[in-house]
């Protein structure tokens, strides 16, 4: 089996300048390796680090130590060392991550946001409209909301609309953070499709699934993140 | 200079009399790459941009920039007529206030035509067909292309001095401040255009904003500067979700959420 992730004793401490330089450590000799076609679900208890562990893989957060590697146009990469460009075009292409909320440009209809993805891959814009239309249809974004920007739309159709923006470029890595939060059953089982879809064509996908349904549906394996041990924060002095 | 940046600033330096300024600023930036200036006001953004952008003589450093073609040219040393047809053919520059950026007495359609002339064009049907054109493309009705700037809005003024700028496809945009006098909806409808336009043209802008909303939604990389240094640079989003250093820390915290 192809790997697609190596890490390798990644370590992650925020300090918080704002509070004495207060250091809170999250992530202590993490190693994890993540496989084409397999998901891998993080669990472990709220604020044990595992939406950290998600966005320092994703280059969100960075790490003090420790190895990330991560297999891009068929090179494993090393993600601490990338420059700017090279990150930019590695989440382009290779990377994709779906966060909890969505985030984006007022004024754009959903429509739009979701046929984003797909320019820099060559689609004019009438083709990226068309299968961004598929998507919100498959993820039961009624058509009339399709032309409005998402700013007022309930938290599951954000939620869902984020999900269609974060898949629909088709990447060999994926990594979720409880894409399925405020979803309904129905709508839930059209992720788990969507997710086992992504693992037969031989993507790889880390992920966090609170839901225990969906977690049981998708994951080969868990991972379990612990929460740093340390007797207390320290202050610096 | 890498094959692949646009312009390349190495110790780069312009300071006042009085000390103030920008000092031994390291940068590249990347062709199509929105990069955003942050910091506290009077931490040297505005004389880094204009000092980039040849509006200012810095007292050291070296500055490069590579044009369509290639060929890489000294900013500093070069000579000045090169540098005024780089500005004119491969920059562009938008203004915090449109009435530095643009002739307030010539119609919306005589900006929009005066680089093109200035390139040499002078075919008066064919200047107005592209002037026209350009006002759609920023959502201004061309009906308006014989009325002067003044009986435009804000937002429009804004939108025209795009205009102007790209029409003759520059490969690098400058920008201070361009959404600082706009209200929020007009602000995202300028910055959905600036989006639109970096998308289909591939250009590359230099912002300064102090807006960390804007530099979230628009910024591939948000650089941070205090005391006319830079302190902090790197990914947008890891800047605002990440920061490393104190100053960074305590801009993000003073924000109510970017
Ligand atoms: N940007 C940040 N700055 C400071 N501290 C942070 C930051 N991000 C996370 N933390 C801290 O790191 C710890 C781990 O948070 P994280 O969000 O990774 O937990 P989690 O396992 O995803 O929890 P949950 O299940 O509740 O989502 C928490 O104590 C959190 O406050
Ligand atoms: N022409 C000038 N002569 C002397 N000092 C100047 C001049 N222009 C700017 N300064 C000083 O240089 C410093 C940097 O100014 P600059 O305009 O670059 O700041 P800025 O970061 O753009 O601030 P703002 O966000 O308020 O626009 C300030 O302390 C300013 O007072
Ligand atoms: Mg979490
Ligand atoms: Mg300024």
């Amino acid at each position: 089996m192809t790997v697609l992730i190596q890490a390798r004793g990644l370590s992650k401490t925020f300090v918080l300048h704002q509070q004495d330089g207060l250091t809170l450590p999250v992530l202590h000799d993490v190693s994890l390796t993540l496989h084409s076609g397999e998901c891998v679900a993080l669990c472990g208890p709220s604020g044990a680090g595992k939406s950290s562990l998600l966005k320092a893989l994703y280059a969100n957060y960075l790490v003090q130590q420790g190895s990330l590697t991560l297999l891009h146009h068929g090179q494993m990469v090393e993600l601490t060392r990338a420059t700017p460009p090279q990150l930019i075009a590695i989440r382009e292409q290779t990377l994709g991550y779906v966060s909890q909320f969505l985030r984006v440009i007022p004024r754009v209809p959903a429509l739009d946001l979701v046929a984003e993805p797909l320019l820099p891959r060559g689609y004019t814009q009438a083709e990226a409209r068309r299968e961004a239309g598929e998507w919100l249809a498959r993820l039961n974004i009624p058509e009339r909301l399709w032309q409005l920007p998402p700013a007022t739309f309930s938290g599951g159709e954000q939620q869902r609309v984020n999900i269609a923006r974060g898949m629909i470029a088709p990447r060999p890595i994926l990594l979720l953070d409880e894409p399925t939060a405020s979803l309904d059953a129905a709508n839930r089982q059209v992720v788990i499709q969507l997710i086992q879809e992504a693992k037969a064509r031989g993507a790889g996908l880390i992920g966090i699934f609170h839901d225990q349904d969906t977690r049981e549906a998708v994951a080969d394996r868990l991972y379990d993140v612990q929460a740093v041990k340390l007797p207390e924060p320290t202050t610096e002095d | 200079m890498r094959s692949d940046t646009i312009l390349e600033v190495r110790q780069l330096s312009h300071l006042y009399a009085n000390g103030q300024g920008c000092r031994q600023i390291d940068l590249d930036l990347y062709p199509g790459e929105v990069l955003c200036l942050v910091g506290e006001s009077g931490s040297g953004k505005s004389t880094l941009l204009d000092t980039l952008a040849g509006r200012r003589v810095p007292q050291s450093g070296s500055l490069r920039f590579r044009d369509r073609q290639g060929t890489f040219h000294d900013l500093i040393h070069g000579d000045t007529a090169t540098r005024r047809q780089l500005a004119r053919r491969e920059w562009g520059h938008v203004f915090q206030n449109p009435r530095d950026g643009l002739r307030m007495n010539v119609s919306a359609g005589a900006n929009i035509s005066e680089r093109l002339m200035a390139l040499g064009q002078r075919h008066y049907g064919h200047l107005r067909a592209q002037a026209r054109d350009w006002l759609e493309r920023v959502e201004i009705d061309p009906a308006r292309l014989d009325d002067l700037p003044a009986s435009f809005s804000g937002g429009m003024q804004q939108r025209l001095q795009i205009a102007r700028n790209l029409v003759t496809a520059p490969s690098l945009v400058f920008m201070d401040e361009p959404t600082g006098g706009l209200d929020v909806s007009v602000q995202a409808r300028f910055l959905d255009l600036v989006r639109r336009l970096v998308h289909e043209h591939g250009l590359a802008i230099l912002m300064v904003t102090h807006d960390l909303g804007v530099a979230r939604l628009l910024a591939h990389r948000t650089v941070v500067m205090q005391h006319g240094r830079i302190v902090e640079s790197g990914l947008t989003d890891q800047i605002l979700d990440d920061p490393q250093h104190a100053y960074t820390q305590l801009l993000v915290s003073s924000i109510v959420q970017a």
